[in-house]
């Protein structure tokens, strides 16, 4: 061993020795990396059991949150739906008799309804349209002399000014006096009724979810974080400044939330593509016509996809933000040892 | 550079640990720090190293009462101190050569600035051709040598070291002690707390010995 050792190397004053802090020249940086040297390991390491098993814990709770976000989005859209329908149509319906002229009632409801303020339009549903509607009840090869089946007549309402319906109920009645009016009212007002309680319960588990998704990710970001309790203290006694902490820890966590976010996130996508597919594919099927019936077309919607992403963004940040907390409270706790030795008992 | 005066502390109801301890470290001065288990060693070191503060007394570091010291100053003034602690406080993912250019690297400094003081250091105490080995697989001995390199790779205004020979044989240890008074010649204060009669023989420097809490000083 020389006298003159690597100490005194470093002693030697030069433009490259100067700490760039008190105003000297910043070293170039040009000098290539030694043979066999491996690329800086991270300050914070990469994996670990807690880390893997908070990636896990944070994509199962966003993908509950997502499919919770679809799902209300789904029935949200649901009400809305069949809030629309309600104030699109209304239904003549004539009941048959003997000294009925069917079709001239039919004709004369079509006319004094499409003439009434507030209406858009009225059809006829034709009798090859009454037959294929009872078809499923009644079966094929219906004869509609034989039964007295009632007939209908569709009136398309101005959504943004209604008819007066009772009036119009009035007029229709008058005139033929085996017609009645059906505004939908009372079982679209029950449909959306029930949609409405949906949303709301709905949204209420949405909340809880994501209640609980906030929890799980701080609980879970502080469990990971306590086995680099060692790191934030080695950091602190050699000189690093608690932002500086911070930042590590929290760019590691960051892309730890984002991941499994993301991994949540996407698996509740691929419910969404599969059951939107498979509704297209059985919307023929009685099944598939019972879920139509309820969830319209069965498609999630843009606003669910954008939930989706809000959740990613979401827990990315909240892993972010706790993280940084988290090193900052220990720091201050290590600060509160340092103020009261007491403690250290 | 760093003071104490009728510096105390207890650690909760306890007895005190340290009763009226005063002494000053001068720059580029040597010291070692001696005394039987449990007389306040590691105590007084932290109290240097300004991670525990006293119950009563003064203690006045490069200039500065600790007790108005912001927290936010602390780093700053821990950079100009190098501690080599005795559990030598090791990040385990990280190889030895990271180990020891940790504290260049939370100043900002490019890698390519330091890498060569780092390889040199480590050659210096014997570690040249295991630059790449994890504390995990090093023994006792070694991982010491990577723990005062590290106190040492940013060319302290003092250092302080507990028991940095504990885990050594006679004559690593010796090259250490020279490693250390090498430091000291060019203008480093060094305070050793050792056990070491061995060690403090070979040196003619000032002794503090710490018994039952009381600091008596031999120039």
């Amino acid at each position: 061993m020389s006298e003159t050792g690597p100490i005194a190397a470093k002693k030697q004053p030069g433009p490259a020795r100067d700490d760039p802090a008190k105003g000297g020249p910043v070293p170039p940086a040009t000098a290539q990396r030694l043979p066999g040297l491996r690329t800086l390991a991270p300050i914070v390491p990469k994996s670990g059991v807690a880390s893997q098993a908070l990636i896990l814990v944070i994509a199962i709770m966003s993908f509950l949150a997502c499919v919770t976000v679809g799902a209300v989005s789904l029935v949200n859209k649901s009400a809305s739906t069949w809030q629309s329908q309600i104030a699109r149509e209304a239904t003549v319906q004539i009941r048959p008799s003997d000294d009925l002229d069917m079709d001239a009632a039919l004709e004369k409801a079509r006319v004094l309804a499409s003439e009434f303020p507030g209406v858009r339009g009225a059809r006829v549903i034709s009798r090859e349209e009454t037959v294929k509607l009872l078809e499923p009840w009644l079966g094929s090869g219906l004869g509609l002399d034989e039964l007295p089946v009632p007939r209908l007549v569709v009136v398309t309402i101005d959504e943004d000014n209604p008819p007066d319906f009772a009036a119009l109920r009035t007029v229709i009645h008058d005139a033929i006096p085996n017609a009645s009016l059906d505004d939908h009212r009372t079982w679209v007002d029950r449909l959306v009724g029930m949609a409405r309680t949906m949303t709301v319960i709905g949204l209420c588990v949405l909340a809880l979810v994501l209640s609980a998704l906030v929890l799980t990710v701080i609980f879970a970001t502080r469990g990971a974080m306590a086995g680099n309790h060692e790191i934030i203290e080695v950091l602190h006694f050699v000189g690093a400044e608690a932002g500086f902490i911070a930042r590590q820890f929290q760019t590691r966590f960051l892309f730890s939330g984002i991941w499994g976010g993301v991994a949540g996130g996407g698996a509740a996508t691929v419910v969404f593509v599969i059951v939107s597919w498979w509704s297209a594919r059985n919307i023929i099927t009685p099944e598939g016509e019972q879920a139509s019936a309820f969830f319209g077309d069965f498609s999630i919607g843009y606003g669910a996809y954008a939930g989706v992403i809000a959740v990613i963004v979401m827990v990315g940040a909240l892993t972010a933000m706790t993280t940084r907390v988290t090193v900052l409270r220990a720091l201050h706790d290590i600060d509160d040892r340092r103020a009261d030795p007491g403690r250290l008992d | 550079m760093i003071k104490f005066e009728n510096v105390g502390l207890r650690y909760g109801m306890g007895p005190e640990v340290l009763r009226d301890v005063s002494f000053h470290i001068p720059k580029q001065s040597f010291q070692f720090l001696t005394g039987p288990s449990g007389a306040g060693k590691t105590t007084l070191l932290r109290l240097l190293f300004m991670s525990l503060r006293p119950t009563r007394g003064l203690i006045t570091v490069f200039g500065k009462d600790m007790a108005t010291i912001e927290p936010t100053e602390l780093p700053l003034l821990r950079r100009r101190i190098g501690v080599v602690f005795q559990d030598f406080r090791l990040l385990d993912h990280m190889t030895i050569y990271e180990n020891v250019g940790l504290p260049l690297r939370v100043r900002g400094k490019e890698e390519s600035s330091y890498q060569h003081d780092v390889l040199e250091l480590l050659k210096w105490v014997g570690l040249g051709e295991r630059v790449h080995a994890l504390p995990p697989v090093l023994s006792g001995g070694e991982k010491q040598r990577v723990a005062i390199a590290r106190a040492l790779i940013d060319q302290p205004e003092i250092l302080l070291a507990d028991e940095p020979t504990g885990n050594v044989d006679t004559p690593m240890a010796r090259r250490l002690l020279r490693l250390f008074l090498e430091l000291n010649r060019l203008g480093t204060a060094v305070v050793i707390a050792t056990h070491d009669l061995s060690l403090m023989d070979q040196v003619e420097a000032r002794r503090m010995i710490l018994s039952q809490g009381q600091l008596e000083i031999y120039e």
